[in-house]
């Protein structure tokens, strides 16, 4: 992972060329939602030691955000999808999500 | 067993036969006063000063390795106090004046060694950036010292002056500053609580925190065995969301790889500890000889403690760019350390909304320098249950507030800090 | 012929010979030697000084996991410290120098250490140097940190060239050994892409240095003849002088090339070194094992190697280590090697071997005429500078042995590193007697003695079958290989031997750093008994050479001494680098004025031909001012500026802000949630200025937005974050907000843009455009496309940053210079001028517009005065909800506002912080500090932007301008922070 990405875009790319953000499950919440809602998104992390879905951005090729799948003790990538397309999925509770839907629901 | 200079005489006249073990190894008790769950710099700080200072002795340190295997024994040593913010600027001169006595009060040589940090600057605006953290810094009564070009060129010919990509154009100094044996902190600390009659366990790694039903504490399940206690300190950082969770907290962490260097052993060549402006790269040299230097952490989320080339690669170029003449310089090892990165950057001594569970945890990058104070305030903290002074804004509820103490100015997102 | 070179036999080239010096003495060697190889050959055995106590050493090894060995090569700023001699390829003009001694390799003053050594044990430096407490900085320190260290860096440019490339392969062999060269064989004819790499200069791994025959040819020539094979396929890669050095993620692998490190000036065009990243399919590690010391007393006598080191010097290089050579072995290496060194003609005088059985083809190796002392150990070693002789014990019984070099064999290691540095731990094999490398998976396996194999026909075998393995695994078809019959193979079988009791003087089991078995013992006594803790504290495996040679000796000594496996006791970490990398090669072309990729505006040629002095700011260079004749400092040149734009007229390059094209039906929504001030209303032809904040609430970038269509925008960001609101805007259109319909594009290189402000501004710009520039037809905030006379399209922007009348004049980049040329004509007859980012930002203090030393990161909108810019009546907008926070929003913030010096001449800088006057300086009298300070030309008279705690309370209030970094205290008063024109009557003017 941490080496190579396959980008769903442009293919098996080195690490160099990404940004990676962090996180990619807390989900934005509403205007209105309660304090809690907003300080949990913005500062709390799960922070799970195994299998994380993790924003890293293809700043030196597409450009889009993409949502990568790992586990961040053997740093082995599980799947790698477009940052949209994960979220319209986990909206819809598409499968191809999968895992992440859960917690996006 | 208390060394002094008779002994190293003595001892050696009988082939050091006769020095004893530095610390017990003893079988949990059932029930401690403290139980500190991580028996690295922290950790280990924390009982010695709960022992020696608040003089609390009835304590468990649980460490799943061994003493001092976290990242204490895997950094670049350095020592410093030159922050910015109030937030910050005290609790770590409280560290440094409590390295400058160190190696007196725990009767072991940690090798302090004030050889100076300088942080270089590169631009103007970074110049004012630097003036206004040495201004702090001297508002607190810490030592800063605004060095031009020629003065810092002086002091380290072989920056590179004259091919640089980013000229140096002058440095902030602070001579107090420099760096510290990282193994025999850990293990200085350890032996000075053991003798005061703390329990390190090691090899003991925390499954579970048992609770009562109000929520309370009782103590935590272990390798071997249950283990109960009055009060739960956590001092894990890089895997404080791990032991966290066993309390059902979510923190404001990340966890992240950062990766370290040493070079083959040379001649002494770089006297000083000199930070990178305009990249991020710090080096110094130990008193082996080796070359001892870091930059970026790896950026992705990782609790394996090892990192990736193209880091490596990044590190080194800094290096090079800095200081051409390393260029035919070898490197010797890379390490890789995990360590929590909070939201602000800034560390967090604090109680939890569990009340007899404590905290200690978020040192992103700086944990070393801070190991005596954090000791000393969490040891406050759980003594006291109230903030040492100089550790009052470290809070766990600073983010809700609106308070975080945000040197670098990144904001929420951990691995900027 | 030198003294120890035998007539005959060897690969070395003898109609090549090379000169070389050491220490400054000219020596001769053989195109094919190896530094120490050439060495030993003229009879210098004494080759270096170990660690702590100076004491003199030679080669233990042949190969990279020499620890004692190390020189300087080189000269003056081509010199490298701690070369292994045991695998520097020897060149004509070779310069070597020895390290850590004082003042020569023979006579050492540092060696005197040793006389001390029951002071210097393991970890005496934590129980001591403490009294008094001021010393160990002032005078223990120094010493010890004068006489550690190895060798010298000269810390002067390097003169060579380094580059970095990638690779990718189906498989990687590591190791071109018989293991390594039958794999790559049988992969390459499976159609697979292969690399073989290895680290030395000469292909063929432990069969060079075999006296075998290998498919009815001398086994050198059998590698000699698959090489050829291999470099007719083009399907296959052979890297020599390669050394993979790293494991890293996703099959990718780190080496390193010495491309040129064999010559004495290397050539130009190409890099002494090259760092490769290899990706590969599948790899395969062929790296062999390593020959164990044995720790007895006096082990590190020059004099004293491997058994295996001695049979390579033999059979690959032509040279004898010794005339009088004994063995100590424990296994079928030292008869094999005994054997050799008798058929050369060597008097091997004795092989002492601590076991009582040995196997008959072991005794038969070693012929009738060889002595071997069976159940016998040897306990001390005699000699100075080098070995003169030995005491072997036998049942109580010693034996004195005349010898002038001692081959020790203690049996084999796996070479299993590069599988162990991913997190998992080597396995311990009772059968081997030896930790084997973990599972890892298919991808990455290891073969031959790498895997524990023992015999040459074995390895051959297991090579080839692995290789073809993973070629089927990969989808290939693949062919069994052939596996070439071997004669003249010998048993290795050993039994193990940590350390031989009773052994009298110092056991050395890290031969660099000077770890003995007593140190390994004390540190057992005083509970450092974790094999991590033990490392630590004897700095046994810290060395240049990792360990490579001691640790397995190190865990095998610390389970005798705690009665448990060598299982139990485990191994520390196995990490990067195999062996040390040069900087230099890990850096590659990123040095000197190249480290970072440098950025130049399409106006830098405009800006260089006006005589700028540019400036760094991030990657681009920009113009700071434009110095005339007769201006003797930078601020004259820099107050002409300024009032010339307030005055006249000025021309700035501000190509380098950010530029971004919005597009969409929703970009306007888009731009609403982006900003914190409103964006829907904003009509087309008009620019506004906005703030973006962090989804904290803090301020994050400003900038201005020009609605140029119904459906299109183009913003502007600073230029330090540029790439970061890019990266922003990224984040919030595909994550945040993936439902609207919002495309964009940074055009940030596409556009020179250059700021025209002056009163005069206008006049001298209608000359070149020939849309009307009239107030009431392009008022302030105007920003529409207009046509420059000659037909060029370009954009306009009525916005300013300086508080003057002021245009944005953006043009296609390759068309900037000729415009800003033409801009410059316009404006002669009206005085204009160039000017640079110091008068821009002494023009925008005036002004009292904020930029990053104000948006730190840490200040809201509020801090500085833009609270006006939070619509918070806007449902959302990134950054919103909490912007409203109790520490976002407390009364005693620091709020920007101006400072003038009471004392007119006074100075104030930016950095400086603010008391209360006669406060006492503390962190909590602290008040604020200066942002940013300036002379002001059009005040005369130093100006500052602070941030100061309740600011906007205490306008006109005194205060202590405290600069204690820089000696000045300076008394101000608070005020406004505009200082010219706070009606804005310029601006519409």
């Amino acid at each position: 992972m941490a080496s190579l990405i396959t980008c769903p875009h442009c293919g098996s790319r080195p690490k160099e060329e990404f940004s990676i953000r962090g996180d990619a499950l807390p989900q934005r919440p509403a205007a209105h939602a309660p304090d809690e809602a907003w300080h949990a998104y913005v500062y709390l992390r799960d922070n799970v030691k195994g299998v994380i879905f993790e924003h890293w951005h293809h700043v030196g090729g597409c450009r889009r955000y993409l949502v990568v799948e790992r586990d961040n003790v053997s740093h082995d990538v599980l799947s790698v999808t477009d940052a949209a397309r994960f979220r319209r999925a986990a909206a819809s509770g598409q499968d191809g999500v999968v895992a992440a839907g859960k917690d996006l629901a | 067993m208390r060394y002094s200079a008779l002994d190293i005489v003595r001892q050696a006249f009988s082939g050091n036969r006769h020095w004893k073990p530095v610390w017990r190894e003893p079988q949990p008790k059932a029930h401690y006063d403290v139980i500190i769950v991580g028996g690295g710099g922290h950790g280990l700080s924390t009982a010695y000063y709960l022992a020696k200072e608040f003089g609390i002795t009835n304590i468990a340190v649980l460490e799943k390795g061994y003493i001092g295997s976290g990242n204490v024994g895997r950094n670049t040593t350095i020592i410093r106090s030159n922050y910015l913010l109030e937030g910050n600027e005290p609790f770590y001169e409280f560290s440094m004046k409590l390295w400058e006595g160190l190696e007196q009060d725990f009767n072991y040589n940690a090798m302090v060694s004030q050889r100076g940090v300088i942080n270089l600057f590169h631009s103007d605006g970074q110049r004012d950036a630097y003036a206004r953290r040495g201004n702090a810094m001297m508002m607190h009564g810490v030592d800063a010292q605004l060095l031009d070009r020629e003065e810092v060129r002086k002091m380290m010919p072989y920056l590179n002056f004259d091919h640089a990509r980013f000229p140096v154009l002058g440095g902030l100094l602070q001579k107090r500053g420099g760096t510290a044996r990282h193994d025999a902190v850990a293990w200085g600390y350890a032996r000075g609580a053991d003798q005061r009659g703390v329990d390190l366990i090691q090899h003991c790694e925390v499954t579970g925190i048992r609770r009562d039903e109000a929520g309370r504490v009782l103590g935590v399940e272990t390798s071997k065995g249950f283990i109960g206690c009055n009060k739960l300190a956590l001092a894990t950082a890089g895997h404080t969301s791990v032991t966290g969770q066993m309390a059902g907290l979510r923190l404001p962490i990340e966890t992240h790889v950062l990766q370290a260097f040493v070079s083959e052993g040379l001649k002494p060549v770089i006297h000083n500890v000199i930070t990178y402006g305009a990249g991020h790269f710090y080096i110094s040299q130990s008193d082996k000889g080796g070359l001892v230097f870091g930059a970026d952490i790896d950026y992705y989320s990782s609790y394996a403690q090892r990192g990736n080339l193209a880091t490596v690669e990044h590190t080194i170029e800094e290096g090079v760019s800095l200081i051409p003449g390393l260029s035919r310089v070898k490197v010797l090892r890379a390490w890789g350390g995990v360590m929590d990165m909070s939201m602000d950057g800034s560390p967090i001594i604090d109680r939890t909304p569990i009340d007899n569970l404590y905290l200690n945890c978020g040192w992103c990058y700086g944990g070393f320098k801070a190991t005596p104070a954090s000791g000393f305030c969490f040891a406050h903290l759980i003594a006291k249950d109230e903030p040492h002074y100089t550790a009052r804004f470290l809070r766990l509820d600073r983010f809700e507030r609106g308070l975080a103490i945000d040197e670098g100015g990144k904001g929420p997102q951990p691995n900027l800090h | 012929m030198t003294p120890h070179r035998l007539s005959t036999g060897g690969l070395v080239n003898r109609a090549m010979p090379l000169r070389f010096s050491f220490d400054g003495k000219p020596l001769k060697g053989f195109a094919g030697d190896t530094l120490s190889s050439a060495l030993l050959a003229n009879g210098q055995m004494l080759m270096g000084r170990s660690f702590k106590y100076h004491r003199p050493r030679g080669p233990v090894t042949a190969g990279s996991a020499e620890p004692n060995a190390l020189v300087t090569l080189g000269e003056g700023a081509r010199s490298e410290p701690n070369a292994r001699a045991t695998v520097a390829e020897l060149y004509e003009g070779m310069a070597a120098r020895s390290q850590n001694r004082w003042p020569s390799l023979s006579y050492d003053v540092g060696s005197v250490n040793s006389l001390f050594s029951p002071f210097l044990s393991a970890g005496f430096y934590y129980k001591t140097f403490m009294w008094p407490a001021s010393f160990w900085e002032k005078v223990y320190e120094p010493l010890i940190r004068r006489a550690a260290g190895l060798g010298r860096a000269v810390m002067a440019p390097d003169p060579d060239r380094y580059e970095k490339a990638w690779a990718h392969c189906d498989l990687l062999v590591i190791g071109a050994g018989p293991t390594g060269l039958m794999a790559t064989l049988a992969a390459a004819r499976a159609g697979l892409r292969v690399i073989l790499a290895d680290e030395d200069f000469r292909q063929g791994g432990s069969l060079l240095s075999e006296t075998a025959v290998v498919g009815g040819l001398p086994a050198a020539d059998f590698a000699a003849a698959i090489l050829a094979e291999l470099e007719t396929l083009s399907n296959v890669t052979l890297m020599a002088r390669t050394t993979v050095f790293g494991w890293y993620d996703d099959m990718v692998f780190g080496a390193v090339e010495k491309v040129q490190k064999h010559v004495a000036l290397p050539d130009p065009d190409l890099p002494v070194e090259r760092v490769w990243r290899i990706v590969a399919k599948r790899a395969l590690l062929a790296t062999g094992a390593e020959e164990r010391p044995l720790a007895f007393g006096g082990n590190d006598r020059p004099g004293v190697m491997t058994a295996g080191a001695a049979r390579t010097y033999l059979n690959r290089y032509g040279v004898a280590v010794g005339r009088k050579v004994a063995v100590f072995a424990n296994g079928g290496s030292g008869y094999r090697t005994a054997a050799d060194l008798t058929a050369a003609g060597i008097d091997v005088t004795a092989i002492i071997d601590p076991r009582t059985e040995i196997s008959r083809a072991q005794v038969d190796l070693a012929g009738e005429s060889l002595r071997i002392l069976s159940g016998a150990s040897v306990t001390a070693t005699r000699g100075r500078l080098g070995l003169a002789g030995l005491v072997a014990e036998r049942s109580g019984h010693e034996e004195v042995i005349d010898c002038d070099a001692l081959l020790m064999s203690g049996g084999w290691s796996p070479v299993v590193h590069l599988l162990c540095q991913r997190g998992r731990k080597p396995v311990w094999s009772v059968a081997h007697q030896a930790f084997l490398a973990p599972d890892v998976g298919a991808a990455f396996v290891p073969a031959g003695s790498a895997a524990g194999l023992a015999r040459l026909s074995a390895c051959l075998r297991d090579g080839a079958e692995k290789a073809v393995a993973l070629a089927r695994d990969l989808g290939f078809a693949a062919y069994d290989t052939d596996i070439p019959p071997v004669e003249g193979e010998y048993d290795p079988a050993f039994a193990p031997l940590w350390y031989v009791q009773g052994s009298k003087g110092k056991a050395f089991v890290d031969f660099q750093n000077d770890v003995t078995v007593g140190d390994l013992s004390l540190s057992q006594r005083e509970a450092f008994g974790h094999i991590e803790h033990t490392k630590r504290y004897t700095t046994g495996g810290m060395a240049t050479d990792q360990g490579k040679l001691g640790n397995v000796n190190t865990i095998g000594i610390v389970s005798g001494m705690r009665g448990v496996s060598p299982e139990a006791v485990g191994t520390t970490t196995f990490r990067p680098f195999y062996t040390p990398v040069s900087f230099g090669a890990l850096a590659g072309t990123a040095r000197a004025e190249q480290a970072r990729p440098t950025r130049r505006s399409p106006l830098h040629g405009w800006a260089a031909r006006h005589g700028a002095v540019f400036v760094e700011a991030g990657l681009w260079h920009r113009s700071a001012w434009f110095p005339r004749a007769g201006e003797k400092t930078w601020r004259e040149a820099v107050d002409r500026e300024v009032l010339t734009v307030r005055e006249n007229a000025g021309l700035c390059d501000v190509s380098t802000l950010g530029k971004i094209e919005i597009f969409g039906t929703q970009a306007a929504e888009f731009l609403n949630r982006v900003y914190s001030n409103a964006f829907l209303k904003l009509s087309v032809g008009k620019a506004r200025y906005g703030l973006m904040l962090r989804e904290d609430g803090i301020v994050f970038d400003d900038g201005t937005t020009s609605r140029l269509g119904p459906n299109h925008y183009v913003m502007t960001t600073t230029t330090a974050y540029a790439a970061e609101v890019m990266a922003h805007l990224d984040y919030c259109a595909q994550v945040l907000f993936p439902e609207l319909d919002v495309r964009f594009a940074s055009t940030t290189d596409q556009w020179a843009q250059m700021s025209l402000a002056g009163p005069k501004s206008r006049i001298i710009l209608q000359r070149l455009v020939e849309d009307d520039l009239s107030d009431s037809a392009f008022p302030f905030l105007a920003a529409r496309e207009v046509t420059l006379k000659g037909g060029l399209a370009a954009r306009l922007f009525r916005i300013s940053f300086s508080g003057e009348l002021a245009y944005e004049l953006a043009v296609p980049a390759g068309f900037g210079e000729a415009v800003a040329d033409h801009l410059m004509e316009a404006g002669r007859e009206d005085g204009i001028c160039a000017y640079g980012v110091e008068a821009l930002n002494v023009l925008r203090i005036e002004k009292g517009h904020v930029t990053h030393s104000e948006l730190d990161g840490r200040t809201t909108a509020d801090d500085v005065g833009l609270g006006r810019m939070m619509a918070l009546q806007k449902p959302d907008f990134i950054g919103k909800r909490l912007s409203t926070r109790f520490g976002l929003t407390a009364a005693d913030r620091l709020q920007m506002v101006g400072l003038k010096p009471i004392e007119p001449d006074a100075e104030i800088r930016a950095g400086a912080h603010l008391l209360k006057e006669n406060a006492k300086p503390s962190t909590t009298n602290d008040q604020g500090f200066v942002s940013s300070a300036c002379y002001s030309p059009t005040l005369g008279r130093h100006i500052a932007l602070a941030l100061l705690k309740s600011g906007r309370e205490r306008i006109g209030e005194k205060i202590l301008v405290w600069d204690r970094l820089r000696e000045s205290e300076v008394l101000a008063e608070v005020c406004s922070p505009v200082f010219v024109d706070p009606d804005n009557l310029k601006l519409r003017d």
